[in-house]
């Protein structure tokens, strides 16, 4: 990477919160933007340098057609890019629809739907585009934005464990939630990065960041219902920010995570 | 009446409960951190204790597989609990820690060994089975060609304050592996709580340094009564210790085994979430984290815990060596329950229960280790 590297900060379909973590770095942001050429990031500045970029960061995910040519555009002006938060990495909440009627869910959200051009499904970057890195969560974490930069400047790869959030949880000395309040817990089977954040405040993880490396949400899931969650919330813990993710998909529709009241989509969600 | 100081090694005397807030005084006053049971967020955890209002009075745990409940017990007891989710390793075996700092200096590079800050600890509230859980750290990380030197700074000047069990839970198995309940040694003060008549404690000297702690309090001489009351005391636990280990021939079972049909059943059921691991007294497993500064100018080194069922833990050139929950488990059990008698000499297992009542989908120790290589199963 060279001394200084031209950044790109780029959004799809999202709510801006990942991309704003970069200006909520209020401690390191003078550090941050000493270390790297900010060429493009509307969020925060008005400079709009042409590519191409040595870092590309996308938040958001693909729900509209202009967002398919748009990300391979960004994808081959972008030395590296790495996508942040829970709608680049896995579809976002917005891809809650994947599993529902399109033409129903536009039909109850909006007034004119004729003037919406969405695409059936929401998926995430990935699935157009080759990847680099992945920034989980929703929001991602300032830390991880930070590891990921820190490293790049410095030319070595990123420290970004794939462990459940149970190992960092425990680290911390949080008291388990699940085993001390019987409060379903999805920290078991997500993704680390967010320090335990949660279950740290008494609250069961909600799964933000995502499915851990190897996440055995079957085990975990029989023990929800045995404690009395009903079978259509286990669904509903599984189906939320990352809903499209392979292996909460799976165990969240086993588990009725969606109320059917429509026809189920004819091309099974992507 | 006979004269009763000095105290001595083996001296056994009794201590009120207002001595124990006057022991707690004098450890905070001579430069030591209390580390020691805690009531945190509906359950008991280790933090500092400055006075005995931060004990957790009246309060008793119900532990079973995945589950854990604060309890009201009707009376003033200190210590009328077993082990929580902490375990003392905590506090010397950091969780996470700065081994080493490289500063860049011009073209130079800059070493910088972060010594250890140590404050003394005195860790109060020590059971049994978490004084052989120190032991067997002491045998891993002290000492030897890989000795820790991080550990071995903290565990330099640690007193232990034990605490006899009085109770135990349906998960504690010690009195099979052979360290509990009663603990005879590796203290520097053991107590025994008594609640009748009087709310007192039994006090037991176990080392020099614990002679000279006895020495500074308020001791009454023992009486016969209460060495038959802290035995009834203690005979409860033993009672009450719900589950064994079954450790005759546990070691070449769990060798001759690796591919035993049982090894997939515990798979089926196990999340790989690393908990057991976590709240094991003697699980010493760690990694290393290279982080750096934006600036490139400053790299510090970093040993934090990490888990033999964490898929990235074996992995070398090319892939992981343990890729199942399968592989995982069996690498954690044979370990803990055999392969740990060769390499350190006893087994790895104190039979706190821990593993048993953290593990979220309750998967229990004693079950899975009797299960593994039995000769006629069904289902």
């Amino acid at each position: 990477m060279s001394h200084r590297p031209k950044i790109a900060v780029w959004k799809q379909s999202s709510c801006d919160g990942c991309q704003l973590s970069l200006l909520d770095c209020e401690d390191e942001l003078l550090a941050v933007l000493g270390a790297v050429d900010l060429a493009y990031f509307p969020e925060a500045t008005s400079t709009e340098k042409k590519g191409p970029y040595d870092v590309s960061l996308v938040e958001g995910s693909i729900t509209m057609p202009h967002d398919v040519e748009r990300i391979k555009k960004i994808r081959a002006e972008s030395k590296v890019l790495v996508t942040i938060g829970a709608c680049a990495t896995s579809g976002g909440i917005q891809a809650l629809r994947n599993f529902r009627n399109h033409a129903e869910m536009m039909a109850i959200v909006y007034a004119r739907p004729d003037y919406i051009q969405s695409l059936a499904t929401s998926t995430p970057i990935a699935d157009h585009v080759p990847v680099d890195y992945e920034l989980r969560g929703c929001p991602i974490s300032k830390e991880q934005l930070l590891e990921v930069l820190t490293a790049l400047v410095n030319g070595r790869s990123p420290r970004l464990p794939r462990h459940p959030v149970c190992l960092e949880c425990k680290i911390k000395g949080h008291v388990c939630v699940m085993v001390a309040h019987q409060t379903p817990c999805l920290g078991p089977v997500t993704h680390a990065g967010c320090g335990a954040l949660c279950p740290g405040y008494s609250r069961g993880c909600y799964g933000c960041f995502g499915p851990s490396d190897d996440p055995k949400t079957s085990p975990l899931a029989k023990r929800f219902l045995a404690q009395g969650v009903p079978a259509e919330q286990v669904g509903r813990l599984f189906l939320t920010f990352n809903a499209n993710a392979p292996p909460f998909k799976a165990e969240g529709l086993l588990h009725g995570g969606v109320e059917s009241k429509s026809a189920p989509p004819t091309n099974g969600g992507k | 009446m006979e004269s009763h100081a000095p105290w001595q090694v083996g001296s056994k005397a009794i201590l009120s409960v207002t001595g124990l807030g006057d022991l707690l005084g004098r450890l905070w006053a001579g430069g030591r951190q209390v580390v020691g049971p805690v009531v945190r967020d509906g359950a008991i955890c280790l933090g500092p204790v400055r006075t005995i209002a931060d004990l957790p009075k009246g309060l008793t745990d119900e532990h079973g597989p995945g589950t854990y409940r604060l309890k009201p017990r009707g009376d003033e007891a200190l210590f009328g609990f077993t082990v929580g989710q902490h375990a003392f390793k905590r506090s010397i075996l950091l969780p996470e820690v700065a081994l080493v700092q490289l500063r860049r200096k011009g073209r130079d590079v800059e070493v910088e060994p972060a010594t250890p800050k140590t404050q003394p600890l005195a860790l109060l509230g020590v059971r049994a089975c978490d004084a052989a859980a120190l032991g067997i750290q002491d045998k891993v990380l002290c000492g030897g060609p890989y000795a820790d030197s991080d550990y071995e700074a903290r565990r330099a000047d640690v007193l232990v304050i034990a605490v006899q069990c009085t109770n135990a839970a349906s998960t504690c198995f010690c009195a099979s592996m052979g360290t509990g309940p009663h603990l005879s040694n590796g203290f520097d003060l053991a107590l025994t709580e008594l609640l009748s008549p009087t709310h007192r404690f039994l006090v037991e000297v176990g080392s020099p340094a614990g002679a000279t702690l006895a020495n500074q309090l308020e001791l009454t001489p023992v009486s016969e009564g209460d060495l038959s009351d802290a035995k009834t005391a203690e005979q409860a636990a033993l009672t009450q210790m719900g589950r064994h280990l079954e450790t005759a021939g546990l070691r070449e079972k769990l060798q001759q085994n690796p591919d035993d049909s049982h090894w997939e059943n515990v798979a089926n059921r196990c999340l790989s979430c690393a908990n057991c691991t976590m709240v094991c007294p003697t699980c010493f497993c760690t990694t290393m984290e290279d982080r750096t500064d934006l600036t490139g100018d400053i790299a510090t080194r970093i040993r934090r815990y990490d888990s033999c069922f964490s898929e990235a833990f074996a992995y070398v050139h090319g892939g992981s060596v343990r890729p199942t929950v399968r592989a995982r488990y069996r690498q954690w059990l044979t370990h803990k329950l055999s392969t740990w008698v060769d390499q350190f000499g006893s087994l790895g297992c104190v039979g706190c229960g821990r593993c048993i009542t953290f593990c979220p989908v309750g998967i229990d120790i004693t079950a899975e280790a009797k299960a593994v290589g039995a000769p006629a199963r069904t289902g």
